[in-house]
């Protein structure tokens, strides 16, 4: 046995950075008018200059770089003084001009955090065409042609980089929802994973736990949800400690996720892929964002998901995990918000948890709880109602579910179904009557036997159909006995 | 000095196809406009910034206003290959 030892005994820690493109939400191309493409025709968003004919020139879109700032603000970064645009030279079919136009040495931002993960960078970059593989098979390998659509070719794309800050698949994807959820606060793209306007790559490694060099990394593609992101590099790790557990090396590589079967597929390795021989741009001049421009990007920013959730928490006492829910799905929040305005009485925790909860099971899947017909101030008044006692939790969710199919107000949907809580002497007589019709709990509650009560309380629960409070009436029950 | 594999493996990276004639050729030139780049570093440059660009301007921007893209068919009209509305090609990797 080695001092270390076994490899078998060895705990390995997972070192994982995420790369993530951003399609921004302009209205044209990056360096080009063409609009932007949205499943149009093939081919019929394009011009001389992004499909690279030769003596054409590109101009940088003013609001491409107006969203890199509010994206480089949002996650903190330092703002570079001047950055430059260089050309990233490689062939292939995607890419007309025989190279893209991105930034290298010195991107737009740098040194940012969200959350627990540092950002190393921020840059702005064209997106590549599509290539549309011919033949009515559709595989990546195999198929003899290709056809291009450059619609796509030239969208301003912002790509951002982590530091390998991540340790678990599970913080990856949970770090790649807050990214997406403040993405989207910022309206600067629609952050889509299926459609592809958000695009998540992971760099996944091992080292021995404690170590604090870094492993071979892989490369992991085209994950196209966050629970795929989860999965995939999960597949990962595990692939790679086999790998070192048998005594081999990892190899540096590009793995491709197949969604359908879970499967990584290392991609054809591009010979020379990563000799792409950078150069400044010669066409373009350099970025330097103004005051001016800056702060008109920081004025655009809204309340950030990260700040909202540290709100919640401390205003309205929220536990974390239903303050991060309701941060990161906007429209929940400001649901949840336009309640609490709408009604003072009601308790913000409580209201929180029918808004996460039962609100949220009662709509479809990701839809807008503004678009229901359970108006927040419908939803506030039965929240506080039940904080008042004049309806119990499981007739309050019988309203519910009347408001979310045909909407109206609790009290009165309450007092026309005879939801509410029975009065002060209804419950008095329905005790009374209870007593007399267990009369042997009574006789082996007085002989000491308390779990007894719960027979005479089950009775008037019945009788009341739950519109009492069980404790009221085991008290009333307990103080007639005793009497 | 650029040797002779220095040009085949640029050569591969930007797709051409060079005779051992253009491989010598191109040997010597490229070896001779990097020694006239070399001479630079005889000066002292500790202090002077790279020059990426010869003009001092900055922030040229264009508005986010869209042009008329062109039609297909005269996106397409070079193209040695069409298919299905747009360019056809090799399938890459292959």
């Amino acid at each position: 046995m080695t001092p270390e030892g076994p490899a078998a005994e060895r705990r390995y820690e997972p070192v994982i950075g995420l790369e993530i493109h951003v399609q921004l939400r302009t209205r044209t191309k990056m360096f080009c008018g063409c609009a932007l493409s949205f499943g149009e025709e093939p081919n019929t968003r394009t011009c001389p200059i992004c499909l690279g004919h030769p003596g054409t020139l590109p101009a940088v879109n003013a609001e491409a770089v107006h969203f890199g700032l509010m994206i480089a603000l949002a996650l903190e970064c330092d703002l570079a003084e001047r950055s430059v645009f260089h050309r990233k030279n490689y062939f292939y079919p995607d890419l007309p001009k025989g190279y893209q136009i991105s930034q290298y040495d010195v991107p737009l931002a740098r040194n940012g955090v969200l959350g627990d993960v540092r950002i190393h960078r921020v840059h702005l970059e064209e997106d590549a065409a599509k290539l549309v593989h011919a033949g009515s098979s559709g595989r990546l390998h195999g198929a003899e042609a290709s056809v291009v659509d450059f619609n796509r070719g030239g969208t301003p794309l912002v790509e951002i980089v982590t530091e390998p800050d991540i340790r678990s698949a599970a913080e990856a994807a949970e770090w790649g929802r807050l990214l997406r959820a403040t993405l989207r606060a910022t309206g600067v793209s629609d952050v889509n994973m299926e459609e592809g306007s958000l695009r998540v790559d992971a760099n996944v490694s091992i080292r021995p736990a404690g170590e604090s060099t870094y492993g071979t990394k892989a490369e992991l593609k085209n994950m196209n949800s966050f629970r795929f992101l989860e999965r995939g590099i999960e597949a990962e790790l595990a692939r790679q400690e086999a790998i070192v557990r048998d005594g081999a090396e990892v190899e540096q590589e590009t793995l491709h996720f197949d969604p359908q079967t879970g499967a990584l597929t290392p991609l054809r390795s591009k010979e020379y892929a990563h000799d792409y021989r950078y150069f400044p741009e010669p066409d373009l001049v350099p970025v330097a964002p103004t005051e001016e421009m800056v702060s008109r990007a920081r004025g655009a920013l809204p309340e950030l998901p990260a700040a909202r959730a540290g709100r919640l928490e401390a205003d309205r006492g929220l536990p974390p995990e239903t303050a991060r829910l309701l941060a990161f799905r906007a429209e929940l929040g400001d649901y949840y918000e336009a309640a609490l305005a709408a009604d003072g009485d009601v308790d913000p925790r409580a209201l929180a948890s029918w808004v996460t909860n039962d609100l949220q099971a009662r709509l479809g899947d990701g839809e807008d709880p503004a678009r229901s017909s359970v108006e927040p101030a419908a939803l506030a008044r039965l929240v506080a109602m039940v904080g008042e006692r004049r309806i119990s939790q499981s007739a309050a969710k019988e309203v519910l579910d009347v408001l979310a199919a045909e909407g109206g107000d609790p009290e009165a949907i309450a007092s026309e179904r005879s939801l509410e809580m029975a009065g002060g002497d209804e419950i008095a007589q329905v005790v009374e009557r209870a007593l007399e019709q267990n009369a042997d709990a009574v006789e082996q509650v007085r002989a000491g036997n308390q779990k007894a009560i719960g027979a005479i309380v089950g009775a008037v629960m019945r009788e009341t159909k739950g519109r009492a409070d069980g404790g009221e009436v085991q008290r009333l029950i307990r103080e007639r006995i005793e009497a | 000095m650029i040797d002779r594999d220095q040009v085949l493996h640029v050569a591969r990276l930007a797709r051409l196809r060079l005779t051992d004639e253009e491989v010598a050729r191109m040997s010597s030139e490229l070896s001779s406009i990097l020694d006239h780049i070399e001479k630079i570093e005889e000066l002292d440059l500790q202090d002077v910034p790279p020059t990426s660009h010869v003009v001092q301007v900055e922030n040229v921007l264009r508005e986010d206003d869209s042009r008329p893209s062109l039609p297909r068919e005269r996106a397409l009209e070079q193209a040695p290959d069409v298919a299905d509305g747009g360019f056809r090609v090799p399938s890459p990797g292959t």
